[in-house]
């Protein structure tokens, strides 16, 4: 029998809202102020919930409404804020994603900034300013990150003449990530132009003096050469074509765009670079060669402890989809795939991917909350959860461990250095995997074994 | 070094302590300058904050997700039974909510709420879109307290109608309602109430044992480790003691006004003002003198621990310099004497909310050179951390990688501490925090202090 509760509500949210995801999205370009159309409190409560994760400061600009902002439209603060943003931040680009306030009114946010331009075009250097429409009543976080994306390339990319570049669209993965990315693509000799790369700017060394804006990101003059790019690759499983980068790129400007999973196991990060070596005519250096054959031993090493082990899978759906994945290269069971993202294509996603997902009793469900989630432990019994920090309250109520990757990690440390992609990344969460399950057999045991 | 400018529209809420200048009225109580990166929230935060503590009562968020889950168990506010504040309720409004109206599904979602978890009152907080369509909360509340027969009190607290301190007083409005509907029967005429004091990491507990011990009663510490039912007999108590001024002088207001029961504003923070707190309740019951002698006798048993215990901080401290950006400006007061008593002086003093006596008083308290600011911003911050040579920066979370970006000490006096603050113990845990940030050797690799870059 299900526990379930008539659930109107949204209880203990399993997602964050949509101008979240561009916020970090714009942080991935170089000196870029990522400014919300809204309420002084969403760029306030964004700030927050990013710092504790990435314990780096970001500053958000807001236009902060008042009632006669709601009231007579947002364009009057929304002008004066670019301008104390311009003066105050000397930013290269401002990245300017909506709220839900603004949505609603109405705001024709891309007429305002070219009445802006217009307007101050004799004042301080006019930076680029990038609009996404992120309405918080539609999607979740990740859907404000792609649009974000899609919006940056779509105001920067122009049509060149064809050069040795690949575009990178990397989906909201780690710092760390970002920078195994950037190492594979130097090692492979070829010039890649990452959006966003928040490798720094969420993650630096110390400041000797104040920075404005952290360095770092991917400067607007790299992205203006998308259009000319050989070829575009997109980590995710579940953009929307309307907010696909790749797909932008390939439609406006024929860049072929290779839309992959997130590469995580070894069959996703076969996958990704036999792709970089096709691209290239390069063949991946020795250096990966040794990072996968390490996995595969790890992997003999460690078989019999995770084998036929069940968890319960939650995140981002991209996220979900490739971890389901690596799962079961592994033997593991991941009998719930939850997701509070909502595109409807997860289960098919899945499907595609590991076919005998019904055999083996893996549930795929979509636009779930934390109560829900908590309701199918209670029947599925998985050993343990794999997913963000705030699966915590459930895991600790049920008595669940919890093995923690993925976006916010907000009760541990060093959630911003964690691989979770290509070998390097899987090796490093296959131990973690094999780690938890050791250690539940060590708490478990009564004799206490110093050697498992 | 490249200057760093301050904003036009912001200079007016800025000043430093000079000798023999007079110098204007610093500006505060405004609306932030757009685009000048705040540290405020907004009015949905500040009713949030404010009520968030009561455990026993649901809160429920009526709008699109982002404000709950934001919010949900973010602060250090804990409980000694029921937990339904550590949960996070929202309706998650959907474009076709924003367009056809939300009240169905904010109806739907009390019901089922209550059904599920069986609370003693239900908050629902309007959000900023609540304010845009138009929803009918008060009405859906009514409809939902008569079928379910607990109070069901809208939170009229849209993020852009206002500041901070606007939520506050919706917050302080949904509990005046409440206040008055409990029996007082059996209170003592030596009684208080404890308002604006949140329970974090259990400092209510604290607080209240000292009161108690003192032979007071204290009928309801409204906000920390709330319940219903005590906030319900709160207007019982012969005196309000009220605490992070900012947000509950309006309750107490309120109540001095309706029930005839005086406030007095206290601090729980250091020495100085944490005995000052125990005598001034003891000096408001004069006809019962033991009263005040069990407040000597506190001070005088915890100091005698306390003082010896801080030396050791004091003789590492001494002459540091220490910045300090808080929400409330009363909690700077307390912050300037407990640092001096450490021995640390203060170079910047600022908060998101203060007024103009707040702002005076600080004037009067600090050091000549103190730079004083009204809500103020990252940039701001740092430029003047940097210039007066700040070794410890004092605030929240958004402040914390500010200070550890540019090398210095940080210690957390947010909503958000795990570490009890507040007390005689609070005194010592404070100091010992300061004293772990700033004494830390891994300074020495910070650029600032020599570390390369």
């Amino acid at each position: 029998m299900t526990h379930t509760h008539a659930k109107t509500a949204t209880q203990n949210a399993c997602k964050l809202c949509n101008p979240l995801g561009a916020c970090l999205a714009f942080r991935g370009i170089e000196n870029c102020v990522p400014f919300l159309h809204g309420s002084q409190g969403c760029a306030t409560y964004i700030r927050r919930y990013l710092i504790s994760h990435y314990k780096e400061p970001i500053d958000i600009a807001s236009s902060n409404f008042h009632e006669e902002t709601a009231v007579f439209g947002g364009s009057h603060n929304l002008k004066i804020g670019l301008k104390n943003v311009s003066e105050q931040y000397k930013p290269d680009v401002i990245g300017v994603a909506t709220t839900c306030l603004s949505e609603t009114i109405g705001d024709d946010v891309p007429m305002i900034l070219r009445e802006y331009k217009k307007e101050f075009k004799n004042g301080s250097p006019m930076p680029i300013m990038i609009h996404a429409s992120t309405p918080s009543y539609q999607g979740s976080h990740i859907d404000g990150f792609h649009a974000a994306v899609h919006a940056t390339v779509k105001a920067l990319a122009v049509k060149g003449s064809k050069e040795e570049l690949i575009n990178l669209f990397p989906n909201m993965v780690s710092p760390a990530d970002l920078r195994h990315l950037k190492e594979i693509f130097g090692d492979f000799g070829v010039p890649v132009m990452v959006l966003p790369d928040y490798s720094q700017t969420m993650d630096g060394g110390p400041w000797g003096e104040y920075h404005r804006i952290p360095p770092g990101g991917t400067p607007a003059s790299a992205i203006a050469h998308a259009g000319s790019a050989t070829a575009s690759i997109e980590f995710g499983s579940t953009i929307e074509t309307s907010k696909s980068a790749a797909g932008y790129l390939d439609v406006m400007f024929g860049v072929p765009g290779y839309h992959l999973p997130l590469p995580i196991g070894i069959k996703g990060s076969d996958r990704f670079f036999s792709l970089l070596e096709t691209l290239t005519g390069n063949k991946r250096s020795e250096k990966y060669e040794d990072e996968r054959r390490r996995l595969v031993d790890a992997y003999a090493d460690g078989h019999k402890y995770v084998f036929e082990k069940k968890v319960i899978l939650y995140g981002e759906e991209d996220l979900v989809i490739a971890m389901t994945v690596f799962l079961r290269e592994i033997g593991m069971v991941p009998v719930l795939c939850a997701s509070g993202g909502k595109s409807g294509q997860m289960k098919k996603r899945i499907e595609e991917l590991v076919p005998d997902m019904d055999e083996l009793d893996i549930k795929v469900r979509e636009g779930v909350d934390f109560v829900d989630i908590e309701d199918e432990a209670k029947v599925l019994k998985p050993d343990f959860l794999i997913g963000n920090s705030k699966g915590y309250t459930m895991s600790r109520k049920n008595n669940i461990p919890l093995l923690r990757l993925g976006f916010p990690i907000h009760d541990r440390f060093g959630g911003q250095r964690m691989h979770h992609i290509g070998y390097r990344g899987t090796q490093e969460l296959f131990d973690r995997i094999v780690n938890t399950v050791i250690e539940m057999r060590q708490n478990a045991s009564s004799i206490g074994y110093t050697y498992m | 070094m490249e200057q760093i400018g301050i904003l036009e529209g912001r200079q007016k809420q800025i000043f430093e302590k000079r000798q023999g200048i007079t110098q204007p009225d610093i500006a505060c109580d405004t609306s932030s300058l757009s685009g000048s990166v705040s540290q405020r929230a907004c009015v949905f935060c500040g009713s949030r904050v404010v009520l968030y503590p009561v455990a026993d009562a649901i809160h429920l968020v009526h709008g699109p997700i982002g404000c709950a889950a934001y919010t949900w168990d973010i602060r250090g506010a804990v409980s000694s039974g029921p937990e339904l504040h550590r949960l996070s309720f929202s309706t998650d409004l959907q474009e076709m909510d924003v367009i056809y109206g939300g009240e169905k599904k904010l109806y739907h979602s009390l019901i089922e709420l209550i059904e599920q978890y069986k609370p003693k009152a239900a908050f629902i907080y309007s959000t900023c879109i609540v304010g845009l369509i138009g929803d009918d909360i008060e009405a859906v509340c009514k409809k939902v307290a008569k079928e379910t027969g607990i109070p069901v009190l809208p939170v009229h607290s849209e993020g852009f109608k206002g500041t901070k301190k606007d939520g506050y007083k919706a917050a302080c409005h949904a509990l005046m309602k409440l206040i008055g509907t409990g029996s007082t029967e059996d209170i003592s005429k030596y009684s208080i109430n404890i308002l604006g004091e949140f329970n974090l990491a259990g400092e209510a507990w604290i607080i209240r044992q000292y009161y108690e011990k003192m032979g007071i009663e204290v009928v309801s510490t409204l906000t920390g480790d709330g319940r219903i039912d005590a906030v319900r007999r709160a207007h019982g108590a012969t005196l309000n003691v009220v605490q992070c001024s900012g947000s509950m002088t309006w309750l107490a207001k309120e109540m001095e006004e309706k029930y005839g029961i005086p406030y007095i504003r206290v601090s729980y923070f250091g020495i100085e003002d944490m005995s000052k707190s125990l005598y001034d309740v003891a000096i408001h019951f004069p006809d019962r003198p033991e009263i005040m002698e069990a407040a000597k006798q506190i001070v005088s048993e915890e100091v005698k621990t306390l003082y010896p215990s801080l030396q050791k901080f004091k003789k590492a401290l001494k002459g540091k310099k220490a910045a300090i950006y808080v929400g409330g400006a009363f909690k700077t007061f307390s912050l300037i004497k407990a640092l001096r008593s450490i021995g640390m002086s203060v170079v910047l003093a600022g908060s998101q909310t203060g007024n103009k006596d707040d702002y005076a008083r600080l004037k009067e308290m600090c050091d000549e050179g103190t730079v004083i600011v009204d809500d103020s911003n990252p940039v701001e911050l740092s430029k003047f951390i940097l210039e007066k040579g700040a070794d410890l920066l004092i605030g929240g979370v958004k402040e914390r990688p500010i200070a550890f970006k540019l090398g210095i000490g940080f210690c957390d006096h947010n909503h958000e501490r795990k570490i009890p603050l507040a007390g005689f113990i609070g005194m010592y845990n404070f100091a010992l925090e300061v004293y772990q940030s700033v004494m830390s050797p891994v300074w020495q690799f910070a650029p600032r202090k020599g570390g390369t870059l």
